[in-house]
């Protein structure tokens, strides 16, 4: 039998494996080797202009699954609101893709009431799909600057989660010359 | 027509405080059955992390009580009704897509 100061040493051992194993903090974002091109999509925003997935290259985006009608979703917009604020000016963007039924009959006065200051398109069951079946209400996925998927979200999450990934994304070095991925898939897509 | 609901799952009450939210509502096509009433049970109002005030809901097993009045012109026999429910889901984290589920009464109509 294990003498108790033996036990409580591997108790501490095991316990500090577990720190090292998930610091706080730390975000949860793929390894670049792992994530893929964000599937691209060109949709129209409340004013008729248009928002092109492959205008954002070199940016980190966040992009938010969300409905008028879902509770959960209410909660993080201020956050992106914050988000949009704060970092603009470090090439960051949030983009919110409603999954409203009647469009923007009930979005129109829901940014206008909840001063959204980023853009927000109107999602399609299309776009859902592209994006593995879009099922639950938030989803939101934070693409880095090479317009590849970084990280996905289903369901609420903390604000300090969002804000590490975005961080840690901003910080990272940028990529020399590049194009993003789901504009090549586009392109070629169109021949 | 009883409903049962998951664990962990709501639905909104027919009466949610919030106009964004989406109601339940058990509607009833026309027919040789009319609805005349259509009584929701008393709403559950519930505290979620996502929400600062509580939410008029619905969860576990509830009951909606249908009342009907016979056309004069219906025909005595064997026959069905059909209606919708719409509902919308959450949990505490999250929110599913409204759905519209079709429902059916078998009656018999007799003089």
């Amino acid at each position: 039998m294990l003498p108790w100061r033996s036990l409580a040493a591997l108790a501490l051992a095991v316990a500090l494996a577990a720190c090292l194993q998930s610091p706080p903090g730390r975000p949860a974002l793929k390894a670049e080797k792992d994530r893929k091109a964000a599937p691209h999509f060109t949709l129209k925003d409340a004013t008729g202009a248009a928002v092109d997935l492959a205008d954002y290259q070199g940016k980190v985006v966040l992009l938010n699954f969300w409905a008028t009608w879902c509770g959960p979703c209410k909660i993080e917009i201020p956050w992106f609101i914050d988000f949009q604020q704060r970092y603009k000016d470090r090439d960051f963007a949030v983009i919110g893709v409603s999954m409203d039924d009647d469009g923007w009959q009930s979005v129109k006065p829901y940014v206008a009431e909840h001063k959204i200051n980023y853009r927000i398109v109107i999602g399609t069951e299309e776009i859902s799909q592209q994006y593995g079946g879009v099922e639950a209400l938030p989803t939101t996925f934070i693409l880095d600057r090479e317009g590849r998927i970084a990280s996905r979200h289903v369901g609420l999450v903390s604000k300090s989660d969002y804000q590490n990934e975005i961080v840690h994304l901003l910080d990272a070095p940028k990529q020399t010359a590049g194009v993003m991925p789901g504009a090549l898939v586009a392109l070629s897509g169109a021949r | 027509m009883s409903v049962q609901l998951r664990a962990g799952y709501h639905v909104n009450s027919n009466m949610p405080a919030d106009a964004y939210l989406i109601p339940l509502k058990l509607t009833w096509a026309a027919g040789p059955l009319q609805a005349t009433e259509i009584v929701y049970p008393k709403a559950q109002m519930e505290k979620y992390s996502f929400s600062p005030d509580p939410l008029s809901v619905f969860s576990g097993q509830f009951d909606i009580l249908s009342k009907f009045k016979v056309s004069s012109t219906a025909t005595p026999g064997p026959t069905a009704i059909t209606g919708k429910l719409r509902y919308q889901a959450c949990t505490d984290r999250m929110c599913f897509p409204p759905k519209n589920v079709d429902v059916a009464l078998q009656v018999d109509i007799v003089r």
